[in-house]
């Protein structure tokens, strides 16, 4: 094994690691927050950023490849159809009359 | 190696299995398909790393169209829920 492959193994771990908290982060959010807009929000960034780290990590340790280049084009797909998807999405629900969610405030008015 | 990439995949698909409970108790249609939509991409991850588990790089090819068929149906469903049809033009 020479510190070149040492040194790109490292990396597939650190950005498939990076990949997978923001996977979690994503479901996480989908679960918890409170309506429909804040959900999209969490969800659609969350998956983008976790899907390219983890792409990129698989790019990384399969090398100078065909099946690298078809990674990286998987990944570029991600990135532009994920926020397109979740954009269409929250403008259908906002277009059908889905109130955005509001704190309520105690003996204040909502601004 | 290949016990990490395992591990990865593993998790993503717990992961995706609790995304799933949003699809069966959404309040809202478009919860339902944005969890729809966040399994896909989750299954799309996981496709790529079971190409490198078990050395078959058609599962690539596959991972492609999904992602692919994955935004066609979220538009679709999205613009089904804005104008209550699929095709025509917007008015």
């Amino acid at each position: 094994m020479t510190p070149a492959d040492a040194v790109i193994g490292a990396l597939t771990v650190v950005f498939a690691g990076l990949g997978a908290f923001f996977f979690l982060v994503g479901t996480l959010g989908l679960l918890r927050l409170p309506d429909f807009f804040s959900r999209t929000h969490a969800a659609t960034k969350c998956d983008t950023v976790g899907a390219g780290s983890l792409l990129l990590a698989l790019a990384l340790y399969n090398g100078l490849d065909a099946d690298s280049l078809k990674i990286i084009a998987i990944a570029g797909l991600v990135l532009l159809t994920s926020p397109t998807s979740g954009h269409a999405l929250a403008r259908a629900a906002f277009r059908t009359g889905l109130v955005p969610w509001r704190k309520e405030r105690a003996g204040e008015e909502a601004s | 190696m290949s016990g990490f990439l395992w591990g990865v995949a593993i998790f993503l698909l717990v992961n995706a299995f609790l995304c799933l409970w949003r699809a069966y108790a959404g309040p809202t249609v478009v919860d339902r398909v944005l969890s729809v939509n966040i399994v896909g991409t989750k299954t799309l991850v996981v496709l790529v790393l079971l190409s490198f588990v078990f050395e078959r790089s058609l599962y690539i090819d596959v991972a492609f169209v999904y992602g692919l068929l994955n935004f066609i149906v979220t538009l679709a469903a999205s613009r089904f829920l804005e104008t209550g049809r699929l095709r025509g033009d917007w008015s």
